[in-house]
């Protein structure tokens, strides 16, 4: 008795606290408010597809959150094979060395990178002194993209750590004795094992950085602006709930289907996470 | 030889990239001058007018209030959702149960965020403290279960049924049996739930109501306008606080089981 009771007022919670605000969404796209007529529309679609300002900038959020997300797996494998391989010891300081920076204020920390990179920041005062010339490092579309770099490296490095930790060390030794060399032995053996981790780092990075509006802001400076940008303007400045939500519906359709595009490999624990 | 100079090299370029802004804070925060790009000498001063701003002292206080409540309340619906899910029979609706669930973990921020906003307006609740903890809890709650559910799966069944035979309430026996059990997977929720909530600026951002801001929100709002030089001193003191904390923790694992 007692369980069904807690199972209705769970119920009740996700319904109110989760169903209920995205179906309020799919209802706010799917509508207009013409002064007090509520009535169903596919405006709110046909406008974000055919003024080209909308789908420009949901293409530039893919394309710079794909580019990010190459540049974390390219950085961050290599990093998660460094720190799997060091002693017992030394690997728990390098993890919690490596998750250190996430417990500061990530608006904080991608902020300092503007004292790192404006025009009178810290690379020009010392390219300057050193005799060069300055460089626009900040409000480009590069500065975004190391601003998403270096906010969800880790978020690439943890996954890919654990499942290469996880993987049964004898595997390895037996393709070592079976003559395999180490870079056959990386990719016949290791590279595929840690196939899971990449596939839920690539979209642990990959989809907050589609949907970012913060680092567009400070890295791009206004001038890069994203899907994110756009919903967050729509829904805060330009009072456009409707087209708002139509946006956002769109997004969390391309980023769910995404997901399901990336192969998931095999995993044991079916009901639990591999990062924490 | 070569290969781990590389590795050396390598990792401590990560590193580098890693901590340079926060290496930036740390210094600026002793920086006597109000610029970002001028080193006015050595001064404590923004230290001090840490203190005296009320502004960022009620904004810190807010975000610490608000991860600890918002930590506690997920961990109790947590642990009461994972007990469910693990109890139940039916796999068709456990599936739906449990996919609903994340679904504030699988969508991104910015949807959740604005969703819940709507809601909120909806319900016709005024945007506030009250709005911004119950958008915390919500997005928390998933992370407990996700880490809660694993260790219910690997407890054995047959000590909650030997304690109903043995004359305990069902209450009893969750209490005094399965619980203990569950507390490593309590606190990494728990804590995972609190950090969640000390970063969140996205969810915040659009949540909260005027008067109402956290730590986030507040150095958003300064990002127009240049930061005050008192949010580098806070940051620097969060941050030696945390190290702090993970030294004293990892220090006091070690005592306890020296084989790790």
């Amino acid at each position: 008795m007692k369980n069904k009771l807690l199972t209705s007022t769970y119920v009740a919670w996700i319904f109110i606290f989760i169903v209920l605000p995205l179906a309020l969404i799919v209802f706010y796209a799917f509508t207009v408010n013409d002064g007090n007529i509520v009535r169903f529309t596919m405006g709110n679609f046909i406008k974000f597809f055919t003024e080209g300002v909308y789908l420009k900038s949901l293409f530039r959020s893919i394309y710079l959150a794909l580019v990010s997300t190459i540049i974390c797996l390219l950085i961050g494998y290599p990093m998660a094979m460094i720190l799997a391989g060091l002693t017992p010891k030394i690997q728990s300081f390098c993890v919690t060395l490596f998750v250190l920076p996430m417990w500061m204020n990530f608006l904080m920390r991608t902020y300092a990178w503007l004292t790192i990179l404006e025009n009178n920041g810290l690379i020009n005062t010392l390219l300057v002194k050193l005799g060069f010339g300055k460089l626009e490092l900040l409000y480009n579309q590069g500065a975004v993209v190391l601003g998403m770099v270096y906010n969800f490296l880790p978020f690439m490095v943890f996954p890919i750590y654990s499942s290469l930790t996880k993987t049964d060390h004898s595997i390895i030794e037996a393709a070592q004795d079976l003559g395999a060399n180490k870079l056959r032995v990386f990719w016949s053996v290791t590279f595929p094992l840690s196939l899971p981790g990449i596939a839920s780092g690539v979209s642990m990075v990959f989809m907050p950085a589609v949907t970012t509006f913060v680092i567009s802001r400070l890295m791009g400076g206004g001038h890069t602006s994203l899907i994110g940008d756009i919903i967050e303007q729509q829904f805060l400045y330009a009072n456009d709930w409707n087209f708002a939500s139509a946006i956002s519906v769109i997004v969390m359709i391309i980023l769910l289907a995404s997901m399901a595009i990336v192969p998931k490999g095999k995993s044991e624990e079916p009901e639990g996470g591999g990062l924490w | 030889m070569v290969k781990k100079l590389i590795k050396n090299i390598y990792s401590t370029l990560v590193y580098l990239f890693l901590y340079a802004p926060i290496l930036i804070m740390v210094v600026y925060s002793f920086n006597g001058s109000k610029f970002r790009n001028k080193w006015g000498g050595f001064s404590l001063k923004w230290y001090k007018e840490l203190f005296n701003n009320h502004e960022i002292i009620r904004a810190l206080w807010n975000t610490l209030i608000i991860a600890a409540v918002s930590a506690i309340i997920s961990t109790i619906i947590g642990i009461a959702a994972s007990w469910l899910l693990y109890r139940m029979k039916n796999r068709k609706f456990k599936s739906v149960i449990l996919n609903t669930s994340y679904l504030p973990m699988l969508n991104p921020d910015i949807v959740t965020g604005v969703s819940m906003m709507i809601l909120f307006v909806f319900i016709a609740l005024p945007r506030g403290f009250a709005t911004l903890l119950l958008a915390h809890i919500t997005f928390s709650v998933p992370y407990i279960v996700q880490s809660l559910l694993p260790k219910f799966n690997q407890l054995n069944k047959n000590t909650y049924e030997a304690a109903l035979d043995l004359g305990a309430t069902p209450w009893e026996a969750f209490y005094k049996v399965i619980l203990p059990e569950l507390i490593p997977g309590i606190a990494t929720g728990m804590l995972l739930a609190f950090t969640l909530s000390i970063d969140d600026f996205v969810i915040s951002f659009f949540t909260t109501g005027p008067g109402v801001s956290n730590l986030s929100i507040m150095i958003y709002s300064m990002t127009r306008k240049g930061i005050n030089p008192s949010i580098n001193a806070l940051s620097t003191i969060m941050f030696l606080s945390v190290l702090f904390l993970l030294i004293t923790v990892n220090t006091r694992l070690k005592d306890k089981n020296p084989k790790n």
